[in-house]
């Protein structure tokens, strides 16, 4: 190990951000282009990291490890396999986005909100490299800060009442998991690493008290239904760079917890729990879907279309399957994508008109033609139309889900039908018929806002028509994942000498 | 594989890509592209076409598409007779259709997009026609519904043609939905989606069955059935049906490209394409041919009365597209693809001539504001005529031959439903060629009964558009020649040269009954154009009485039998509903944010009721004291 590769990778953004202090705050434009800067080298650094990938192993890669609480064996440990590397590019691209969507629309304590962001960039990083329980657990709380100030202080006038709702409801569920973490720690034989923990058996009632605590705080995070609720108030209010790692980023974090620890170190409890997380994310695909269509608010409307999508995401886990998992992966980095390129473009809008309705939009095709456009494309990849990224995930759940439990691809496939109805009318109502009186003469896209969507646009069509670039990461990881889930069965399950079964 | 195939796709693509980026600043010469792309593919169709006549078949796969454990999806071609027939038809069409759109759309504001998405449009038909898998068939399926979609919407400024394309990529998904399953259920049985592979193990299916809802089905039936929900929502048959009249809100060359001679036939596609599959299926058989003898009647009776010349062709095209579900179903694919053939150029022809029409009268579709326009367009009328003489079946000519053929199919397969459908389909002969004849009689026959400032105006269309039209007259015309019977002395090239991907219904067919038979089908064309003649051109005044006297029936044709009108108050209207005030308002804001929000105000009540007890009156504080020890006390005691 020549160079700690990840650590760079984590502490090089809160570094960076905290860089910006020394910055003095009449100098706007210098603190932009910093940021800037400092989140495109963190996107080369990334891309640098899959160069030198090795896809053909499941094992941790670029491994780091050094004692840190050695009274309490907690090592500061990092590494990442085909899984995490997918979602440490996204993270990196949508913060690049991000920065590029607030270089105007953010006018008061400049220098502080791209602080936040970057520090924020640096905890997600961490999230996705640790391999240490207690390393995992510090950057998924860190987490939460910089989102908590990025709602509460640049967000809309409904803000405070979004933000303490958002914190309490994630803060909450990760409480749960502290308490599964150190059960964990007790019956795992005293360890907090990922990957000797999932090396061992758990007795089945251990497994689905645990299950259950990582639950409370991987579904409030993706969020399953019925723990959404969070989600449109703090998309409504956010910012839209907020918006746009929230959906881009943060809420993958609990189908990736899902990954990480239920997934393969609880997995009798997860196959036994399996069916009522496939009721639950089949609930989500349609509640959501259908919602999407009493909506007004366009930023609501998306909010609710993350809960239907998410929901796929879910049901592709816990299909316990190749394709399943592998379309559940792929639908998590599509949804970063799709509905993070749609928060930033209804930022965009939102910067001319200033305001959300639906309603009062009609006739933007004619008045901004290239935007209406790009709009199209994310439309048409919510709506998982084939060539685009959207439908590939879907398609590989479906799959999974068909070859599992057939009804669930059945009544999942019909977000086919109310997909296109909530998305295409929305699409209508903004775009189509006459000009309002409102939209005439809106600036067209600038050239930093064409460059801040068409990364997204490439990105959809790329996936889309060769999604193999991508799933060629997830192949071994996820064929080892499902044996991890699969082999493990009960009858291999012996207590530790010295451990006392759970009463 | 040929360069000169892999350009058949590839070069509309090309052309829709460059026009739509940079076709803005070529202003009115942003056809010369997406013409000369067209044009070029449809040289290289009929290389392809040439190639498999002369015995070359190619299947091959370009690149691995999806993979995914054991599921491998490629983009491939695959190149058969089918295949070659379905090129000819699209890259000809299409090229007229380009052409034609120079002269009709002249002027429009976005020209370039207009043409850009045709090449969209062209491009995504050929990868369905193209694609050696299903997923690649349904790459295409959806791509084609997306350039309907645009281009139904084309004016979308107007609210009618932006509800319409929405309209049409919503109804369609209905259908869509039910290819999907098929395509999954596909997978799950055979563990791949590749044509090959599935049709040449299609006979595992045989006494296979699968539990539905606890009832045993027939695997194939079940697969059958729902890729037929796909065809049906395609290609415009009850109860999906709603959408292709509303499309007529595009363009008319987009109505006459994709509403007719091309997008709308890919149900049939599909179903020749997966004849092995449905032929092992006697249900999917029988329900194929009676839902389109009932969707043939039920389009032809509407069309008796429309007075929009577009929605008149628009529900012949429904009725038409039925009939090659009767071929289909009936088992005669050969039959079906044949009036897909021939029907794609009189249709065609149709479509540009009331394209025509609609430009001599500036933009006027009211058939009730025409009449008498012989004189002025001659040339649109009398290839108006000769796809009027097609349509209605009239010896010779293209519709005749694969209509005959389908409805002889039909009276003779041993199919229950057969000859059920064959006398649905005689008594439609006759209500096609009589609104065929009405539509005709009413444009250009009689007094002109437009404004005086439109008579002025009339002349025929520049030779950019009618050049198309002749040309696809002489379609209209010959295309039934490559399937002359050998009753009248022709070699049925056609069913053979088919053969070996559709098979070939044997049936020994008396010539006795046959000629009986194909008497029929003309006597019911000719009885159709002669009453027509006699109610609209002997005594015009008839059908208005006619009409009052019938009244209720009327209004039932007029108003499409209220379908519309039921989906709307059963099923968008409910859903909305349901969506506003039981999801959104009591499911989630009711019960799930009163629980969220209830919970931090019951802490917040008890936190307050609590705090009371830290009064600071220390005598409070000592009965507190004192209240625990007695109680602690207690507990011992009795624990001892």
């Amino acid at each position: 190990m020549s160079m700690p590769l990840l650590s760079i990778l984590i502490f090089f953004p809160i570094l960076g951000g905290l860089s910006l202090l020394c910055v003095s705050r009449q100098h706007i434009a210098t603190i932009r282009t910093m940021a800037l800067l400092v989140s495109l080298v963190e996107l080369c650094l990334t891309l640098t990291l899959v160069l030198l990938f090795d896809r053909s192993t499941h094992e941790m890669q670029f491994v780091e490890q050094s004692p840190w609480i050695p009274a309490l064996h907690v090592n500061y440990s990092l590494g990442i396999d085909g899984i995490s590397i997918l979602f440490l590019l996204l993270t990196a691209l949508i913060i690049v986005l991000s920065v590029l969507v607030s270089w105007e629309s953010i006018g008061s304590k400049v220098a502080e909100f791209f602080i936040a962001m970057l520090l924020l960039e640096g905890a997600m990083m961490g999230v996705f490299c640790a391999t240490d329980c207690i390393l995992f657990y510090i950057f998924w709380e860190a987490m939460l800060i910089p989102m908590f100030l990025i709602i509460g202080i640049w967000g809309g006038p409904n803000r405070i009442y979004a933000t303490i709702k958002f914190f309490l409801y994630t803060l909450v569920g990760s409480l749960l998991m502290l308490v599964g973490i150190i059960i964990l720690y007790e019956y795992g034989g005293r360890t907090f690493d990922i990957r000797q923990l999932a090396e061992q058996a758990y007795p089945l009632k251990l497994q689905l008290v645990l299950f259950w605590a990582f639950f409370a705080a991987f579904a409030v995070k993706v969020p399953m239904w019925p723990v959404h609720t969070w989600l449109p108030d703090a998309h409504t209010e956010a910012p839209t760079a907020g918006s746009v790692i929230l959906a881009g980023v943060l809420i993958k974090m609990g189908a990736y917890g899902f990954l990480r620890f239920s997934l393969p170190i609880l997995p009798d409890a997860t196959q036994q729990m399996a069916l009522p997380m496939l009721v639950l994310s089949v609930i989500a695909i349609v509640y959501g879907a259908i919602i999407c269509l009493a909506q007004t608010d366009l930023k609501r409307l998306i909010a609710y279309s993350s809960v239907s999508h998410m929901g796929f995401v879910t049901l592709g886990l816990f299909v316990l399957n190749q394709r399943g998992l592998e379309g559940s992966i792929l639908q998590m980095i599509n949804h970063g994508i799709v509905t993070g390129a749609l928060f930033l473009a209804v930022g965009m809008v939102y910067k001319r008109t200033h305001t959300r309705e639906i309603a009062a939009y009609g006739g933007l095709a004619s008045v901004m033609p290239v935007y209406a456009g790009f709009f199209l494309l994310l439309t048409l990849a919510a709506v998982g139309l084939p060539g685009t990224n959207g439908f590939i995930g879907e398609f590989l759940i479906l799959l999974g889900g068909f070859e599992c439990q057939p009804w669930s691809a059945v009544i999942a496939a019909s977000s086919l039908i109310l997909g296109a109805w909530y998305m295409l009318w929305l699409y209508q109502r903004i775009f189509f018929g006459a000009v309002k009186a409102e939209m005439v003469g809106l600036a067209q896209l600038s050239p930093r806002e064409i460059i801040t969507l068409a990364p997204m646009a490439i990105l959809i069509l790329w996936i889309g028509l060769y999604p193999n670039g991508l799933l060629s990461f997830l192949h071994v990881p996820v064929a080892h994942l499902l044996n991890q889930v699969h082999g493990a069965g009960l009858s291999g399950a012996a207590l530790l000498p010295g451990v006392a079964p759970l009463p | 594989m040929p360069a000169s195939l892999l350009a058949i796709p590839l070069l509309p693509l090309a052309s829709f890509v460059v026009t739509l980026l940079v076709g803005k600043r070529w202003g009115a010469r942003a056809h010369w592209l997406p013409i000369l792309a067209v044009l070029v593919a449809f040289c290289c169709a009929l290389d392809a076409f040439f190639r498999v006549r002369s015995g070359v078949i190619i299947n091959q796969d370009i690149y691995t598409w999806l993979q995914s454990g054991s599921l491998t999806v490629s983009i491939g071609f695959l190149v058969d007779q089918l295949t070659a027939v379905m090129l000819i038809v699209v890259t000809s069409v299409s090229s007229l259709v380009h052409i034609y759109s120079v002269g009709y759309m002249k002027g429009e504001e976005g020209y370039y997009r207009f043409f850009a998405y045709l090449s969209l449009f062209t491009f995504s038909m050929l990868m369905l026609v193209l694609g050696n898998n299903f997923l690649q068939l349904f790459f295409g399926w959806e791509a084609v519904g997306l350039s309907s979609y645009l281009l139904i919407g084309f004016y979308f400024n107007k609210q009618a043609a932006a509800d319409a394309g929405k309209k049409a990529f919503i109804v369609n998904r209905f259908g869509d939905f039910g290819l999907l399953i098929g395509l999954l259920l596909i997978f799950t049985l055979f563990g791949s989606l590749h044509y090959q592979e599935v049709f040449s193990r299609v006979g595992e299916l045989e006494h296979q069955a699968i539990s539905l809802l606890g009832a045993p089905v027939n695997a194939a039936t079940l697969i059958a059935l729902l890729l037929f929900c796909g065809a049906i929502g395609k290609s415009a048959q009850i109860p999906l049906h709603v959408w292709l009249p509303d499309a007529m809100e595009g363009p008319t060359p987009v109505s006459a490209l994709i509403h007719a001679a091309t997008m709308v036939t890919a149900g049939v596609f599909l179903i020749a394409r997966c004849n092995p599959l449905f032929s092992l299926s006697a249900v999917a058989l029988n329900l194929i041919t009676v839902l389109g003898a009932i969707t043939a009647l039920f389009a032809a009776t509407i069309a008796l009365v429309q007075t929009d010349i577009k929605r008149v062709v628009a529900y012949s095209t429904v009725s038409q597209l039925a009939y090659m579900f009767i071929g289909c179903g009936v088992g005669a694919y050969s039959a079906g693809i044949f009036h897909l053939f021939t029907h794609a150029y009189f249709k065609a022809l149709l479509f540009l001539g009331c394209g025509s029409v609609i430009l001599g009268m500036h933009h006027e579709q009211d058939v009730r504001c025409m009449g008498g326009l012989k004189r002025h367009m001659p040339i649109t009328y009398w290839t108006f005529l000769l796809a009027s003489l097609s349509i209605a079946g009239i010896p010779g000519l293209a519709g005749f031959f694969s209509k005959d053929e389908i409805l002889l199919m039909a009276f003779n397969t041993d199919l229950a439903t057969g000859k059920f459908a064959w006398a649905i389909g005689i008594l439609v002969a006759f209500l096609t060629a009589f609104y065929s004849f009405r539509l005709l009689f009413l444009i250009f026959h009689g007094e002109f009964r437009g404004a005086e400032e439109q008579r002025h105006h009339l002349r025929e269309s520049p030779g950019v558009v009618t050049w198309p039209l002749m040309l696809l007259a002489v379609g209209a015309v010959a295309a039934g020649w490559f399937g002359v019977p050998a009753l009248l002395g022709g070699g049925d090239h056609w069913a053979h040269f088919l053969e070996p991907v559709l098979g070939h219904p044997q049936m020994h067919v008396p010539a006795v009954t046959e000629g009986l038979l194909m008497g029929g089908s003309i006597l019911a064309g000719v009885c159709g154009i002669g009453l027509a003649f006699y109610l609209y051109h002997l005594k015009p005044h008839l059908p208005g009485l006619l009409a009052e006297r019938l009244t209720l029936v009327h209004r039932w044709l007029l108003h499409k039998y209220y379908v519309d009108e039921l989906y709307e108050a059963a099923l968008v209207k409910p859903t909305l509903a349901f969506s506003r005030r039981v999801v959104l308002r009591i499911v989630d804001l009711a019960c799930i944010e009163g629980m969220v929000n209830g919970l931090p105000r019951i802490i917040g009540l008890a936190a307050e009721r609590l705090r009371r007890l830290q009064d600071g009156q220390v005598s409070h504080y000592l009965a507190w004291m004192g209240g625990g020890a007695l109680v602690l006390v207690a507990v011992l005691l009795i624990g001892l």
